[in-house]
């Protein structure tokens, strides 16, 4: 069984000009242990789906879902105080910017001893212990001393860390990092990134890495989703995605990368913007800027099976070539 | 081709104070650095966060001056109070969102740059920025729009466009590419590759984004606190890196193929800062090859296989 079940979830947030899905009936499965990496440019929903699950949304986000099951239990039907023994616990999340995640005004010391006040009955003195022993496991040097270290004092992988052995305090079986190593030097993130890949193996942790960087993907991630413009539009296993992209989006978006660009010159780039709250497409959401979009594509998208990466798509290409084109010629 | 700018040796401090009525502390934000620039051709600065890449935007725009060595731009010492100088260089900031002033239309941003600068009059101008615009694939409506109804990768277009105005010879682009999304930065690389061409452009291109800079770069030059560590052009520096700082660099960075075997080359600690740097190589204390002598004696720049490389033992 699935550790984490999403299905149909929408987020919608109320604006002055009316409703505007930046969720739009986005499926997501995560399993134990597993690495799941959700990547999208801006706007495509990847973090407010997650924030949705922490319940971290303003009270302007509208929430709603078919099923939203973590363990086995039905966050749906849930209290707010039930919510609240899972969330923090079980569920943990940290964020891009750590420098602004953690508490100036308090230690270090003392933030990581409120999440194990909070979730544990560890007394004082076993708090300060589980502390230390946590800044050790997250590759802190001298973990006693930086306990009463200020956020200030800290750099940004180190802050990270901090974070990481914040969320991790409680053993959480799913830890959810949204976009964790954006604000870091490529050196730090190469740290951190191993880091949370060895946390998950020793921890039989799951983690949902959200990220816009292929590389972090490529390098991360067992199975990948790719959103675009609040929908899901692609998901396999994360070998296949590379070698064979099944959404023209995904497709695309690969071949934008410099690093596979054969010589300079040109990059393959893809035409027009993600589209925002105003002026959506009515069909298929990638249609203006798909190169092999047909007449039915204005009309809507057909989901493909899992054989076809889930791609939310009418004519989903197979080693690079655009099938099923005679259903809309 | 030809050279339009050389650096030599230079150095950038500033004097900070430690605390209030504090002592004061030099950070050594640039250390020795020189290279040229060449019309037509692209300098690739690569580092991570302390090592006086943007310290160095700001001395060849002469922002601000050096503490020490020279900088000669189309053969002149550069100094600020040379208008003609100042127009030569340009520069693209990293954050488009930053750049442009909010209260001012799309023309009235382009045009400044000639009001300030040149005595065209006012159709003239017109002219001008609507031809800019075209060329960097704005829309003429544009030209009455406010930089908030734009997305950021038409944003860094305009930017780029104003940079254009007065028909600089360097370019200096301060991490451009970096804060826009992937299909975006690709839009905005292939302008940059088409108006080098078309304008005979030096581009300084600063940059953390290897991946990026191995596309556009003709030469790079590796920095690691306030100091080169390798220099040389693209096709040997990546092929085939020899300063450790390099190797790391390159292993660190994800590659975006899950098949893809990652050599180790694992740096351990933190950036030391500019405030303290280390004794002898700045490098030895994080580098995974460093001996005794790497702490007293500090390397400097020496021809290895066809490049430049500091380090002892390279």
């Amino acid at each position: 069984m699935a550790l984490l079940e999403i299905k149909n979830l929408t987020v919608s947030f109320d604006t002055v000009t009316g409703p505007f899905a930046a969720v739009d009936g986005v499926d997501l499965t995560v399993d134990g242990r597993e690495i799941l990496s959700i990547v999208g440019e801006s706007g495509s929903g990847k973090s407010v789906s997650m924030l949705a699950v922490m319940g971290l949304l303003p009270p302007s986000a509208t929430v709603t879902a078919d099923v939203m099951r973590f363990d086995g239990n039905d966050m749906l039907s849930m209290t707010a105080k039930q919510k609240r023994t899972i969330i923090g616990r079980d569920i943990a999340m940290i964020f891009q910017e750590p420098m602004s995640s953690l508490n100036p005004c308090f230690t270090v010391g003392f933030q990581i001893g409120e999440m194990l006040r909070r979730h544990t009955d560890l007394d004082r003195k076993a708090r300060r212990t589980r502390a230390i022993e946590l800044l050790d496991a997250v590759g802190i040097p001298s973990p006693q001393q930086r306990l009463s270290a200020f956020p200030h004092q800290l750099s940004g992988g180190m802050s990270q860390r901090v974070m990481i052995a914040m969320a991790t305090s409680c053993r959480p079986k799913l830890l959810i990092a949204d976009e964790p190593t954006t604000a870091l030097d490529v050196t730090i993130q190469a740290q951190i990134l191993d880091l949370l890949r060895d946390l998950c193996a020793d921890r039989d942790m799951a983690l949902v890495l959200i990220t816009h960087d292929m590389g972090v993907v490529a390098q991360m991630a067992h199975r990948v989703q790719v959103q675009y413009a609040g929908q899901r539009v692609e998901e396999q296993a994360v070998r296949e995605l590379f070698s064979d992209p099944h959404h023209p989006y995904t497709s695309a978006l690969l071949s934008a990368l410099p690093e596979r660009a054969t010589g300079r010159g040109h990059l393959p780039s893809i035409a027009g913007m993600v589209p925002g709250q105003h002026g959506r497409p009515t069909g298929c959401l990638f249609e203006p800027r798909c190169q092999f979009a047909t007449d039915i594509c204005r009309r809507g998208a057909e989901r493909q099976d899992a054989a076809l990466g889930h791609a939310l798509c009418n004519h989903p290409l197979v080693n690079g070539v655009a099938t099923r084109m005679e259903v809309g010629a | 081709m030809s050279t339009v700018l050389e650096a030599a040796d230079l150095t950038r401090q500033y004097e900070v104070r430690k605390g209030f009525l504090g002592k004061t502390a030099i950070v050594r934000a640039l250390n020795g650095v020189s290279f040229s620039l060449t019309s037509g051709k692209t300098l690739a600065v690569v580092g991570e966060s302390g090592c006086g890449k943007s310290t160095l935007a700001r001395l060849v725009t002469m922002i601000e001056e050096p503490t020490a060595g020279t900088l000669l731009i189309d053969g002149r010492p550069a100094e600020a109070s040379d208008r003609a100088l100042r127009q030569m260089v340009q520069i693209v900031f990293q954050n488009p969102y930053g750049s442009l002033n909010p209260r001012q239309k799309i023309g009235a941003i382009l045009e400044e740059p000639l009001k300030v600068n040149t005595s065209d009059d006012a159709p003239t101008r017109r002219r001008k920025a609507q031809a800019m615009m075209e060329r960097v694939g704005l829309r003429a409506e544009h030209y009455e729009r406010y930089p908030h109804m734009f997305s950021g990768g038409q944003r860094q277009r305009v930017a780029i466009a104003r940079a254009l105005m007065l028909n600089p010879k360097i370019l200096v682009l301060d991490e451009p590419v970096s804060a826009l999304d992937l299909s975006i930065q690709a839009q905005v690389l292939n302008l940059l590759i088409d108006l080098q061409q078309e304008f005979g452009l030096a581009y300084l291109f600063i940059s953390h984004d290897l991946s990026v800079v191995k596309h556009i770069a003709d030469e790079v030059m590796v920095m690691y606190l306030g100091r080169p560590v390798e220099v040389g052009t693209a096709e040997t520096v990546f092929g085939d890196p020899r300063h450790p700082y390099t190797q790391a660099l390159l292993s660190a960075t994800p590659v975006a193929d899950p098949t893809h075997v990652r050599q180790q080359v694992k740096l351990v600690g933190e950036l030391p800062s500019p405030l303290n740097i280390p004794s002898g190589c700045a490098f030895h204390p994080r580098c995974p090859i460093a001996v005794p002598r790497c702490a007293v004696d500090t390397p400097h720049l020496r021809p290895v296989a066809g490049r430049a490389v500091s380090c002892h033992l390279a």
